[in-house]
């Protein structure tokens, strides 16, 4: 599963661009500094059994060091 | 011993074990003699570079490394290094650099003279900054004020330059070098940029964004300079006692203006030279100190008049000045310049 | 679970001021990251460019000097002549590198000068708003090249590094991007070989990096992603320049 530091995010798209699974999605509330942070929607896919595998493709691509990656 | 051969003599003598230069004359000897002898001394890196602005670069760096480090040019490739200049001054470097001037301005002469002034005392380069300045007027002075411009510059933190001209830089004097200093007794730098072992890691930079801390980095810079000033203020006077009129003149100039005043006490004329040794902090004091009881001046400069200018501000209207110039690499003999100088004493009716 | 991706320890706490999607931040951290995995924080010194990373010292938690506009190279000779044993490395833009510090960089690589570039290629101008810069690519508009970089009024880009690849004193050039996780990765890669090329003793090692500059190319961070792939590559081919280190083609 992967942890989004919303105050980092840039809203820059590029790990929504990444994701194999489609688990990176855009939302609506700013952070401090203005962005529109993207959030992590595993919980939501529960159901699609869409799991989060870990693969760091997101946080490899993030500029902002935002996304911190963890693995069973 | 030849005097740019001096002066690289001088430097490793004084520690100094880096040294990154170009061609150009009447320096190119200094260059020379170092790639002769920093590869046989330990730890010695002579590097001619690609330009003058490569090897003040290499300078910044080897002096962010904590060497004690050395370049030289003429006018020319001096312009070309005022960036640097400006750059040692504001990331406090210490750091030597040598000009032996020759005729200008643009591409000039090879032949010597003395209108770099402005260049070595008014910055030359950006910002608010001064460099210690040296007036060297012989190859004895050469070996001295190159080896106590490393210690100076060590001790301030400060780029300083010694102002030579191509006549100090090729003529042969006897010289008494000073006392090799031992590599490990030179001063240890805390500042300098190492690799963090052992300790936080830090950076050199000049960039302050933030008006409030890069005014206060220049007061700093300020109070560097006011306690040079205060301290570290060199001149000579010769014949000064009875002075009617008083000759100044640096460097290569003040010792032909010497042979004019020797000659010209011989015949009873009352002049006497005032010498600054330091072009920056220039003798201000004692130049208004001389003119509590000596009324007349005599500039004598191989320029059109720049220190002329510093001994206006010196004297604050307390004084006649007259200015003799000779650009262009025009040497006087002291016969020549005895005649002016009387010429003048007699106009005056100082005699 | 465990923690298998996060900031790396050479790398400050602080958040980078870089535009969304910008490529210093990622390069940034793939250095953070070599120097970690190579223990080299003790024993580094960078020498950051004028241009956006110009603040790169408030990012690196190792010791870094600043230089003036395109003579990192110069001053990073300077640095590794008087302390051989450390690695340095200089981390230039386009700007920095292939106009005003092309000489510096060009003799650093012919003197066989045992530092390391990272070159990050950009096209533009960056910091000063997005003007022409010798990458800028032909029909590529930016602020001084407002109807399109024109072969007959603007000339041609530079090629910087296949002209450094010619000197016979650089021995390791790769150029990669980092638009991408796999050219990501071999960003990295490519980093570390660098440096560990150095401290073998090689000679000049430089690393371009084709960088995205969502800003000043006036598009978002997912097409300038694409606009690396599509068009910048074109003109400036990824891979190997010039491997003297005897590695297998393409090894790292």
């Amino acid at each position: 599963m992967i942890e989004i530091d919303s105050e980092l995010c840039k809203d820059c798209k590029l790990c929504i661009s990444v994701c194999p699974h489609h688990l990176i999605e855009p939302f609506n509330q700013l952070n401090q500094k203005g962005y529109a942070p993207v959030i992590f929607t595993e919980s939501e896919h529960k159901k699609e059994d869409r799991k989060c595998t870990g693969c760091a493709l997101c946080a490899m691509m993030c500029p902002e060091i935002a996304i911190e990656v963890h693995r069973a | 011993m030849r005097g740019n051969h001096v002066v690289g003599e001088a430097a490793i003598r004084a520690g100094c074990r880096y040294y990154f230069g170009y061609p150009i004359t009447p320096q190119n000897e200094i260059p020379e003699y170092m790639s002769e002898k920093l590869p046989e001394a330990e730890g010695g890196v002579f590097i001619q570079a690609e330009s003058e602005i490569a090897s003040v670069h290499m300078v910044i760096g080897a002096s962010m490394a904590g060497g004690r480090v050395m370049t030289s040019s003429s006018g020319p490739g001096i312009s070309l290094k005022q960036e640097g200049i400006s750059f040692l001054c504001a990331l406090e470097l210490p750091a030597v650099i040598v000009n032996m001037s020759r005729g200008g301005p643009g591409l000039g002469n090879i032949a010597p003279s003395q209108s770099d002034y402005f260049q070595a005392t008014r910055g030359g380069g950006h910002g608010d900054y001064r460099t210690i300045v040296f007036g060297p007027n012989s190859c004895q002075e050469l070996a001295d004020l190159t080896y106590e411009g490393f210690n100076l510059a060590d001790k301030y933190r400060t780029p300083v330059l010694v102002l030579g001209d191509g006549m100090l830089g090729q003529m042969m004097e006897p010289v008494e070098l000073p006392q090799e200093i031992p590599l490990k007794k030179l001063p240890a730098k805390d500042w300098a940029l190492t690799g963090a072992k052992g300790r936080a890691s830090r950076f050199i930079r000049s960039l302050i964004l933030d008006p409030i801390k890069e005014e206060e980095h220049n007061w700093k810079l300020m109070r560097k300079y006011e306690k040079i000033t205060r301290e570290e203020v060199r001149w000579e006077t010769y014949f000064a006692d009875d002075a009617k009129m008083m000759v100044i003149a640096f460097g290569i100039a003040a010792r032909i203006a010497k042979g004019a005043i020797k000659r010209l006490r011989e015949e009873g004329v009352k002049v006497g030279l005032l010498r600054p040794i330091t072009l920056w902090p220039f003798p201000f004091k004692a130049i208004k100190e001389i003119s509590k009881k000596v009324k007349h001046f005599f500039v004598f400069e191989m320029n059109m008049g720049q220190m002329l200018e510093d001994v206006k501000l010196g004297l604050e209207g307390n004084g006649e000045v007259h200015f003799y110039g000779r650009p262009g690499g025009v040497i006087l003999t002291p016969l020549e310049i005895a005649r002016v100088i009387s010429s003048q004493y007699y106009q005056k009716r100082l005699g | 679970m465990k923690k298998v991706f996060g900031r790396p320890k050479s790398l400050k706490a602080t958040p980078f001021h870089y535009c969304p999607g910008c490529g210093h931040s990622i390069i940034h951290r793939l250095i953070g990251e070599v120097i970690d995995e190579m223990n080299l924080q003790e024993k580094i010194i960078g020498v950051p460019p004028a241009g956006c990373a110009v603040l790169a010292y408030n990012y690196f938690d190792i010791d870094m000097g600043e230089a003036s506009h395109g003579r990192a190279a110069a001053v990073a000779t300077g640095f590794k002549r008087v302390l051989p044993d450390r690695i340095v490395f200089t981390y230039q833009g386009d700007g920095d590198m292939a106009a005003i510090g092309t000489a510096e960089s060009i003799h650093a690589a012919a003197r066989g000068e045992n530092i390391t570039t990272i070159f990050v290629n950009n096209g533009v101008y960056g910091m000063t708003g997005g003007q022409m810069a010798p990458t800028t690519i032909l029909g590529q508009n930016t602020t001084t090249s407002p109807r399109g970089r024109k072969e007959k009024t603007e000339g041609f880009p530079i090629n910087l590094s296949e002209m450094l690849a010619i000197a016979r004193g650089s021995s390791y050039i790769e150029r990669t991007a980092v638009n991408t996780p796999a050219n990501i990765l071999k960003t990295k890669k490519a980093i570390a070989k660098a440096f560990r090329l150095q401290m073998q003793g090689y000679g000049f090692t430089l690393v371009e990096i084709l960088s995205a500059c969502p800003t000043n190319w006036k598009m978002d961070p997912v097409k300038s992603s694409k606009w690396i792939d599509e068009v910048m590559t074109s003109h400036f081919p990824l891979g190997v320049l010039k491997d003297n280190s005897g590695d297998k083609k393409d090894a790292h």
